[in-house]
């Protein structure tokens, strides 16, 4: 046989245990020789085989519980220290409870504000700012019927620094919603409204919430009239304050 | 003191040990092919274990120690002394292997035959049975091997061949049975 002396390390040399050198050398010469290669493909199907029929048995439930109390480490506490430790406890599990509630509310609000930023920067991106152009919130406000399941006003902007490009649908938390867009010495400021009850937002985000640090736009929401607003925009905070303030005027 | 350094050192023989627990149990029902046996003897060696836990050098292989103990803990009792006392351990012996048309692994894997390869694995002697689960099952390395059943090298990579041809020709057999 042409490859006996390979032949007898070829099951060394597949359980990974031949020197680096002889490794190389075996790679190379199993890669061209036919008649290695196959033999070392049936031993690796017979390790695989090996492997798949091995894992044959499984401790019972019963008996890994059992197993489990006798190794555990048996608490060593005298009764007064065993107080103490029940005390201790109760104190973690209250300042647990308290701060997971905090962390869970805090990282759900800046979840809302990320996906608001998010949809006012695709907008801006997007090759259609807007479906209904228009600067006359006659014809914008009507759009919006039988696309949405509720109506809104929007504000009357003479005498003030804004304008109104248009509006396009919007989703959030798989609701619809209005979003507008309105300009403000070439900053884009984006309002969307939505219904509240249809959105299921966290504790954190309340009546005249500010967006958390992490998102760096200017944003304000509040609730008015069981709709829920977002304004949002790279304009400074005293000019989302003034668009905040038309559309609650508008809306009370 | 002595009651915090036990528990701590209770607590580190639960941290390595426990994770172990499957495969000691899988390995320990291969060796007695019994369920309330391989109970036994995987409660003996969790108790031996954590006796000698004290001797234990931190650093060096846990699992072949852990192993170790299992197969030593098997081979004093009845049903290992009996397995150990049908057959020679160091035979030399190779089986004849007949010419090959369509080799047992090929139909085997095309059949997914899991039972056959089962049964050819029960059939082996307990010194070869043990030596391919601990190689091809567990992957533990020669030097883990060696260690586990204390042996050299050598004798590992001996050991190993003629485990192989005799499944090899174990299955062969079963295979013209059909």
């Amino acid at each position: 046989m042409v490859c006996e002396s390979w032949e007898a390390k070829l099951d060394t040399y597949l359980d990974g245990e031949l020197p680096a050198e002889e490794m190389h050398a075996f790679d190379v010469h199993v890669h061209n020789c036919p008649s290695c290669s196959s033999d070392a493909l049936r031993r690796v199907q017979t390790k695989r085989a090996i492997q798949v029929a091995g894992e044959r048995f499984a401790p019972k439930a019963e008996f890994r519980r059992r197993m489990q109390r006798s190794i555990a480490p048996k608490p060593q506490l005298s009764p007064g220290l065993g107080w103490m430790f029940a005390a201790a406890m109760a104190v973690v599990f209250v300042v647990g409870a308290l701060t997971s509630n905090y962390v869970g509310t805090r990282s759900g609000r800046g979840q809302v504000f990320s996906e608001i930023a998010d949809l006012h920067v695709a907008t801006l991106a997007s090759s259609s700012l807007v479906d209904v152009i228009s600067t006359d919130r006659h014809t914008v406000k009507p759009w919006f019927q039988g696309k949405i399941p509720f109506a809104f006003d929007l504000p009357e902007l003479q005498n003030s620094e804004f304008s109104l490009l248009g509006g396009r649908m919007a989703y959030l938390d798989q609701t619809p919603g209005a979003h507008l867009i309105y300009d403000v010495r070439k900053h884009h400021i984006s309002v969307f409204v939505f219904q509240e009850r249809s959105l299921s937002l966290p504790g954190g985000v309340n009546e005249n919430s500010f967006a958390p640090k992490d998102v760096s736009f200017n944003v304000e929401t509040w609730s008015q009239g069981g709709l829920r607003y977002f304004v949002i925009g790279d304009a400074s905070a005293a000019d989302i304050a003034s668009l905040v303030k038309l559309f609650k005027a508008d809306a009370s | 003191m002595y009651l915090a350094r036990l528990s701590a050192q209770s607590d580190s023989f639960e941290e390595l040990a426990l994770p172990l627990f499957d495969r000691l149990y899988n390995f320990a029902h291969w060796l007695t092919r019994n369920r309330e046996e391989a109970e036994d003897l995987v409660q003996e060696t969790y108790a031996k274990a954590l006796k000698g836990f004290s001797s234990f050098r931190l650093g060096t292989n846990f699992r072949a120690w852990m192993f170790r103990i299992l197969r030593n803990t098997f081979l004093t009792s009845r049903t290992g002394l009996k397995a150990t006392l049908t057959l020679s351990l160091d035979s030399e012996e190779e089986p004849e292997l007949p010419a090959e048309c369509d080799t047992p692994e090929t139909v085997l894997i095309e059949r997914s035959n899991r039972r056959l390869m089962q049964i050819a694995i029960e059939d082996l002697p307990v010194h070869f049975r043990e030596i391919l689960l601990l190689c091809d099952l567990e992957e533990m390395s020669y030097q883990e091997i060696a260690e586990t059943l204390s042996i050299p090298i050598g004798t590992v990579m001996s050991r190993l061949s003629r485990a192989r041809k005799t499944l090899r020709k174990s299955l062969q057999i079963q295979l013209r049975r059909g």
